[in-house]
């Protein structure tokens, strides 16, 4: 082996350093899913009943369904009866009303995340929601965005305070019956994010989630939903971190967005879930279903996503463009290092006319890392002069990777348009030592290389975001060029 | 400032140097020709430090230091650059981006404080008037897409921007057209400095009348051959170097 290629592999074995564990007093659910279990996070959580309800028919139907076997990945069977489906850090007395009452303990383990909630250390900017595996802990700035009318809070307050928006968005994009973990998410989940934006308002800051998943052996199942009302806008991030562990931890989440007549929703996501160690040992199935519907004419969603965690990443974030004229938008960044595996992509379902969609991927394989880029382009008879874009590009890193590319299109009238461009390239050695050559070190030449690569995707993350998203890069690639 | 003795050197257990001897002086220009295979790119790959070659034997000192021991980086941050026969195209990368990145190694290297966008760009745009380069070169990727003598006089530029110490120049005017090779040679010529040095490797003779060395050796199978003034290279242009193999073979 070349020592470019020694270089290569010691860039890929940075460690995790989001790996710790917060030893905060737990009230588990035990392993195992049934009714009963059902019934008791309904009741934790204090839910109406046509909630209980619609968990219930999501649960009946996931019993009739399997796991869907079509993902380039593999992984040894999950027995879905070990997990446990609740967990949630002790409430003192009634639980916290404020963040002042919330667990010291848990706000340290946001701060050493670098997100604090503590009202003066808040990111200017930025309001926070930060669930802790089943519960969310705290979100900050609510009061101020409820001056706009903008509800932003855990999902589980939604379902207290504005039990008819839940009841009314609740699965309408992405219904119970949609595909096996968006099942078993309807059937089980504890909590997430909730988003209103009124008619014609413009959110202020950037609305964000921050997941954490620390408790061992459970799942975390969470489910936000984002709703923009007429000539609104708003721009939502989301984070994960979790503990290593040995053992596989199940993140089956569900996202719903909804965008009506000209609003626009940016939905942006830096996924870094404990990724397993070297021997591919550990980490986060993350088998996600995100799904944004552009109902409104003039509507557009637009997702942008840096996946550099996950043992396992299957998820499409996807756009349904129903309104004419809407758009919608996919830029993602895969990486895949040591063992990781990701099938990820996107689904534009072009029904409106005059649609336009552009998808831009960039998938970056190294170590013995699998990435797939998946992704199904459909333009419907009635989608008249629509327009689809899409580039995926793949990066080698090392010759023990792989990437991957599935397109699928259907085009079914004649005035409409579909491009698709892929490439795959490879940091050669070649370029390694041009770089050496001028003088800089092997790791930032792979880290100028894979930011060069990137550059179309992270220019559409908010700032601050894009900063964060380039160190995680270089981070996650740490000792691996050739 | 660069001292090659009795350099021995292969690939994969095949030897393509014998025995190279060559001193250069700060001030100096001095070319390196030889027909294919005789070994020319391998002496300026081992001398920037590239991977998969196998020095056997002998010594290379840099101003006065072991050069072989030294990370290619470091050489380049000690003032020693490459341009490349090959340019790499790396996309992604903006032109300035890099450069600037690889100027400031350098000025970090010898502890000069670090230049920042605007100071760059400055003297960036100053060394592009030598080049004749267009002012969009500097927006667009490293080398992607650039034609052959965008690529060559690209190195050049780097060259003008980071002002080694010692430039070797590996068959610059190979896939060069007789205008570029003017430019570019003309910019070589105004980079050269008492201080400095250019070792030139070149297969044809026809560079050596815009870049006039004041030493030329002629390497073959390995070995320097002969060494002598400007007046060598035109006497192997006259002769080819056929002349040289006959006569090494008449001598072994």
């Amino acid at each position: 082996m070349s020592t470019a290629t020694e270089t290569i592999e010691g860039f890929v074995k940075q460690e995790y350093k989001y790996g710790f564990y917060t030893d905060v007093e737990t009230e588990s659910a035990p392993p195992g899913l049934n009714e009963d279990i059902i019934r008791l996070i309904s009741r934790k959580k204090n839910e109406p009943e046509f909630l209980l309800e619609w968990r219930l028919k999501a649960f009946r139907h996931w019993q009739t369904m399997t796991e869907p076997l079509w993902p380039k990945v593999t992984h040894p069977p999950i027995d879905y009866q070990k997990i446990s489906y609740y967990s949630a850090p002790k409430k003192r007395g009634d639980g916290p009303k404020s963040l002042d009452e919330v667990d010291p303990k848990l706000l340290e383990t946001y701060e050493k995340l670098g997100i604090p909630l503590r009202e003066r250390e808040r990111l200017a900017g930025v309001a926070v929601d930060a669930v802790f595996d089943s519960v969310s802990v705290g979100t900050t700035f609510k009061e101020k965005l409820a001056e706009q009318g903008i509800i932003f809070c855990s999902f589980s307050d939604a379902v207290q305070e504005h039990p008819d928006l839940v009841k009314k968005y609740l699965g309408i994009v992405v219904p119970y019956t949609d595909n096996f973990y968006a099942a078993l998410n309807s059937a089980v989940f504890s909590d997430g994010s909730f988003c209103y934006i009124p008619k014609g308002v413009r959110c202020p800051m950037e609305l964000s989630t921050y997941f954490r998943i620390n408790a061992a052996n459970t799942g975390q199942f969470e489910r936000t939903l984002i709703v923009a009302e007429e000539g609104s806008y708003v721009s939502y991030l989301e984070g994960c971190t979790a503990p290593m562990r040995d053992e596989n931890q199940l993140h089956a989440a569900v996202v719903e967005l909804i965008a009506l007549d000209r609003a626009e929703i940016k939905y942006s996501t830096v996924q870094n879930w404990y990724p397993g160690d070297e021997q591919g040992r550990g980490g986060i199935y993350n088998f996600v279903t995100k799904r944004g519907l552009c109902r409104g004419r003039n509507s557009k969603i637009s997702w942008t996503q840096v996946e550099t965690g996950s043992a396992i990443t299957w998820k499409y974030p996807s756009v349904i463009l129903q309104g004419d004229n809407a758009i919608g938008e996919f830029y993602s960044v895969a990486l895949t290092n040591n063992y990781q595996q990701a099938d990820t992509g996107t689904k534009m379902i072009h029904i409106g006319k005059n649609t336009r969609s552009t998808i831009v991927s960039k998938g970056i394989s190294a170590g013995h890392g699998q990435n797939s880029y998946r992704g199904l382009v459909k333009i419907q008879k009635s989608a008249e002069n629509s327009r689809n874009f899409s580039q995926c590009d793949s990066l080698l890193l090392g010759d023990r990777c792989g990437a991957h590319t599935f397109p699928y299109i259907e085009v079914k009238n004649t005035t409409s348009s579909v491009e698709h461009e892929a490439t795959t390239s490879k940091i050669g050695e070649d370029q390694i030592f041009y770089c050496n050559q001028r003088g800089l070190e092997t790791q930032d030449a792979v880290n100028m290389i894979v930011n060069g690569f990137c550059k179309e995707v992270f220019k559409e993350l908010p700032m601050e975001f894009a900063v964060e998203a380039q160190k995680l890069l270089g981070v996650s690639l740490e000792g691996s060029v050739g | 400032m660069l001292e090659i003795k009795n350099l021995c050197a292969g690939v994969e257990g095949r030897e393509i140097l014998k025995g190279v001897d060559l001193t250069i002086t700060a001030g100096e220009v001095h070319a390196v020709m030889g027909p294919n295979g005789s070994g020319k790119s391998t002496l300026a790959a081992i001398l920037a430090g590239r991977e998969g070659y196998e020095v056997t034997q002998g010594q290379v000192l840099y101003n006065g230091v072991d050069l072989l021991e030294m990370d290619p980086e470091e050489r380049a941050r000690e003032g020693l650059f490459l341009a490349f026969q090959y340019p790499v195209e790396i996309p992604g990368v903006n032109s300035t981006y890099f450069l600037k990145a690889a100027l400031n190694a350098i000025r970090k290297h010898r502890g000069e404080p670090e230049l920042d966008a605007l100071e760059f760009l400055s003297l960036v745009k100053e060394k592009m008037k030598l080049l004749e380069l267009r002012e969009d070169f500097l927006k667009r990727p490293v080398n992607a897409g650039f034609s052959g003598g965008e690529k060559k006089r690209n190195e050049i530029f780097q060259m003008a921007v980071l002002e080694p110490k010692l430039a070797i120049l590996d068959e610059t005017d190979s896939g060069l057209d007789i205008d570029a090779l003017r430019v570019v040679a003309e910019g070589v010529n105004r980079l050269k400095r008492p201080d400095n040095a250019q070792l030139v490797i070149t297969h044809y003779q026809r560079l050596l009348n815009y870049i006039i060395p004041d030493f030329v050796h002629v390497l073959f199978d390995g070995r320097i051959v002969r060494s002598g003034g400007k007046e060598l290279a035109l006497e192997l242009e006259e002769k080819g170097y056929d002349w040289i193999a006959k006569h090494e073979a008449v001598t072994a």
